[in-house]
């Protein structure tokens, strides 16, 4: 995607041949951490949520790092990010704190939230992370409305609007392209094909299969991304988020990636094969790519360990916070309802 | 030192499970993801993987295991350079809490006495809102004389110059000026940036209203009925009302959703619905039910600057009605304040919107019969200004509610239960309700009107509370 054209449905799918632009090293050690920090930091939590530290829903996103990590590194300050329910790879990824998230997901004080939202409510208004929504689909009018707001007040800042091959079935995000192509929003609407809706594969559910295509009668152009090379979600992101600045209105990324977990924690994943899981993990996984390139290019093991160890301390730090700070004080009950 | 594996708990309602499977075995290396066991749910069977590496040191509970306890140790895991001699640092397992795992064990013996009851949770009272007065209006003030739709029209337009991040969009509201010509004239002044005309898209428009909001601007969403509105619902209740809650207070939403509710005339069943109970139920929102032309506007300017999200309810029959506005500045009525419409000794009549035109021609003829009416219009369905209506109600002792919408679970209910509650002892009679009937609203004329509360209904129950 040289430049992202009108004729969108010609380009989609013909750009996964070829190798994307390389990392810098830094860059390489940057994404790697990044997508560690998620990785880990969602094996926690479903640690705590096997101890019962964590209640309700909990969707982790663990095989999905790649597309959070890629886009995040080509937006820039006051770019607004919204999700669905699976958010915490989004949090971290905006730089939201690992202790606050993990509290929140415990229903504790120190959450994001204050304990009221939990795993699928979260919001940082410093870090212009707007939540955390728990129905499907609703983020995209939400997300939308972001950028609005920023063409209203001329800014050139771009809402990276973030929904699931199962949103992308839902009416409101129809009406919402319209709109946005309509009055030319600076809305990146990234849709994250991990190839299941809950336990609905994208055959079962979707007449169109090409995301990408998904925007062609409202003008939309899109592109089918690679979602589990992160060098290849950031070059997506740096020409979408230069379309959307340059006042061309939204764009489409279907993110062609994958989770490893059920799609809650009590999703038992018995619609796809334990094969299907082990060869996506085994050929395809984000951060064993950036490892081996690391690697190659005369990394030692011994500093990517000093990397996971480092990682690992933040996330055990979360933990424990999570687990030993307070619930919400009961006179919480009644604040923030107006304000 | 070893790390221990616990059993976990794979659903929100999980206590105990079966150990189905082991699919490693002791010594075998563990990455971080491998799927270690098997283990059967009351629901599903389900798999556990591991979240450490190293080597499989012991497995403590055999597969085939049956009622394992959510967090029992179920084996332990011997990290890079520990060894099996390593497994004796592990503390004795901490079995689960007695205290959690004895109802459920309980419950399953179907043993009552195991029990015990809980006491109650000190549940901490909720606020009470304090409703600000009517503003002054100072003796001499010139009074204009205005339809409800030019108030309206009015107000937006004062408070779109007063505040730039104020915008209004809907469908028809910009260069047809409105299906109703509320916003006559504002395209003409305020330019298309600010007065958008949507696609008709409700669900869609409301959500970009909402994010606009979270994003700190005032959207003005106009509904070109109520009845639309409800393909918006979801974003005005799940995003609009419940963000800044879920956000820990951090991100609330400044939004007006307004447009006419309730039945006009003659356009049936889908078309003639009254939402006012339906919104009134939800924490978070404010619901705003105008009769005056005063209020019309007073209200929808206090709306535009509430900083909370604000259902504003109007009534297209009253659109064209005319009323005295004082000509200030800055008239705002402040949200949540009831008004005595009418002061009376004998019955109070609660109602608010279209309501009022029946409750205020009921007090007429109560009037000549020698009955004194007090009339109080609501205005705002919430926060309910219960005080206003409770004083009237301990001088009156009888009390009739009024609206156009139906009976079961609507706003006349709420009112007559907050009466049961704060003044029974005063109570001379039970509360009394007239309200729309529990049909949906028929096209046919004759069947239409049957349908709408009237006077002499509201007469014949005011007369039944006081026993006349």
């Amino acid at each position: 995607m040289a430049t992202p054209k009108k004729t969108v449905a010609k380009e989609s799918g013909q750009e996964k041949a070829g190798s994307p632009p390389e990392f810098s090293r830094e860059q390489e050690l940057k994404a790697l951490r990044d997508m560690l920090l998620i990785r880990r930091f969602e094996e926690k939590a479903g640690q705590l949520y096997g101890m019962g530290a964590i209640g309700g829903f909990c969707h982790l996103y663990i095989g999905q790092e790649a597309v959070v990590v890629g886009m995040q590194m080509a937006l820039k300050q006051g770019d607004e990010v919204i999700t669905g329910y699976r958010d915490h790879g989004h949090m971290l990824a905006c730089g939201m704190e690992s202790r606050g998230v993990m509290a929140e997901l415990t229903g504790r004080r120190g959450g994001y939230s204050r304990g009221k939202g939990g795993s699928m409510h979260m919001f940082s208004k410093e870090k212009h992370f707007y939540g955390g929504h728990g129905i499907v689909g609703a983020q995209v009018s939400l997300g939308t409305g972001l950028a609005f707001a920023n063409r209203y007040r001329g800014n050139d800042n771009v809402s990276v609007t973030y929904f699931g091959d199962g949103a992308a079935n839902q009416g409101q995000v129809y009406e919402s392209f319209n709109m946005a192509e309509l009055w030319k929003l600076p809305v990146i609407y990234v849709i994250e094909n991990n190839r299941y809706a809950m336990g609905t594969s994208v055959s079962r559910a979707s007449a169109q299969q090409d995301f990408s295509k998904r925007g062609v009668s409202f003008n939309i152009p899109g592109k089918q991304v690679d979602g589990m090379d992160v060098r290849a979600v950031k070059a997506a992101a740096d020409e979408a988020t230069a379309w959307c600045r340059g006042g061309n209105g939204p764009i489409i990324l279907e993110m062609q990636t994958y989770r490893y977990r059920g799609h809650s924690m009590s999703d038992p994943a018995k619609y796809r094969t334990r094969e299907e899981v082990e060869k996506v993990r085994h050929d395809q996984d984000p951060i064993e790519q950036v490892r081996n390139r690391l690697l190659a290019d005369g990394v030692s093991e011994q500093d990517l360990k000093a990397i996971d160890a480092e990682v690992r301390e933040i996330v055990n730090e979360a933990a424990d916070f999570a687990q030993h700070d307070p619930e919400p004080d009961a006179s919480e009950l009644y604040t923030d309802i107006y304000r | 030192m070893p790390i221990q594996v616990l059993m976990p708990a794979l659903s929100p309602t999980m206590e105990k499970g079966n150990l189905a499977k082991w699919l490693k075995k002791e010594g075998e290396t563990i990455k971080s993801g491998d799927v270690i066991a098997e283990i059967e749910t009351d629901k599903a069977t389900m798999e556990v993987e591991a979240t450490d590496e190293g080597t499989l040191g012991k497995i403590l509970i055999p597969e085939g295991t049956a009622d394992v306890l959510v967090n029992t140790p179920i084996a332990t895991i011997l990290a890079d350079g520990e060894s099996a001699a390593d497994l004796a640092k592990v503390p004795a397992a901490p079995a689960p809490k007695a205290a959690e795992a004895a109802p459920a064990a309980a419950e399953a013996k179907g043993d009552a006495k195991a029990e015990a009851p809980q006491p109650a949770a000190k549940v901490p009272a909720a606020p009470v809102s304090e409703a600000l007065p009517d503003p002054e209006i100072p003796a001499g003030t010139e009074m204009v004389t205005q339809t409800i739709r030019e108030a309206l029209r009015d107000a937006m337009a004062e408070e779109m110059r007063r505040d730039g991040d104020v915008f209004i969009m809907g469908e028809e509201v910009a260069e047809y000026q409105g299906a109703y010509k509320v916003t006559q004239g504002l395209l003409q002044e305020f330019g298309a940036r600010r007065v958008i005309d949507t696609p008709i898209t409700e669900h869609g428009f409301a959500g970009v209203g909402v994010g606009a909001a979270m994003a700190g601007l005032k959207p003005i969403v106009e509904f070109m009925t109520w009845n639309f509105a409800m393909q918006a619902i979801d974003q005005i209740i799940n995003s609009a009302a419940k963000t800044l809650y879920m956000s820990g207070g951090q991100m609330g939403c400044s939004i007006v959703f307004r447009g006419p509710n309730g039945a006009a005339a003659r356009v049936a069943a889908q078309h003639s619905q009254d939402y006012a109970a339906w919104y009134s139920q939800v924490p978070g929102l404010k619901v705003v039910a105008p009769y005056s032309a005063s209020d019309y506007k007073g209200l929808l300017k206090a709306a535009i600057r509430d900083p909370n999200p604000v259902v504003f309810l109007e009534n297209e029959m009253l659109y064209g009605h005319t009323g005295e506005i004082p000509k200030l500045d800055d008239f705002v009525v402040p949200i949540g304040k009831a008004r005595i419409a009418r002061a009376g000794k004998d019955v109070t009549i609660v109602s608010w919107a279209m309501g009022m035109s029946y409750a205020l021609k009921a007090a007429d003829e109560l009037a000549k019969e020698g009955v004194e009416a007090e009339v109080i219009d609501l205005r705002t369905i919430r926060p309910m200004d219960t005080e206003t209506i409770i004083n009237s109600v301990k001088k009156t002792g009888r009390a009739v509610t009024v609206e156009e919408g139906w009976q079961q679970s609507g706003v006349g209910s709420e009112v007559a239960a907050r009466i049961m509650e704060h003044a029974f002892d005063y109570l001379d009679a039970p509360v009394a309700r007239v309200s729309g009937k529990d049909v949906p609203m028929p096209y046919a004329a004759n069947l239409e009107k049957l349908a709408l509360p009237s006077v002499a209904e509201v007469v014949a129950a005011a007369k039944a509370v006081s026993y006349r």
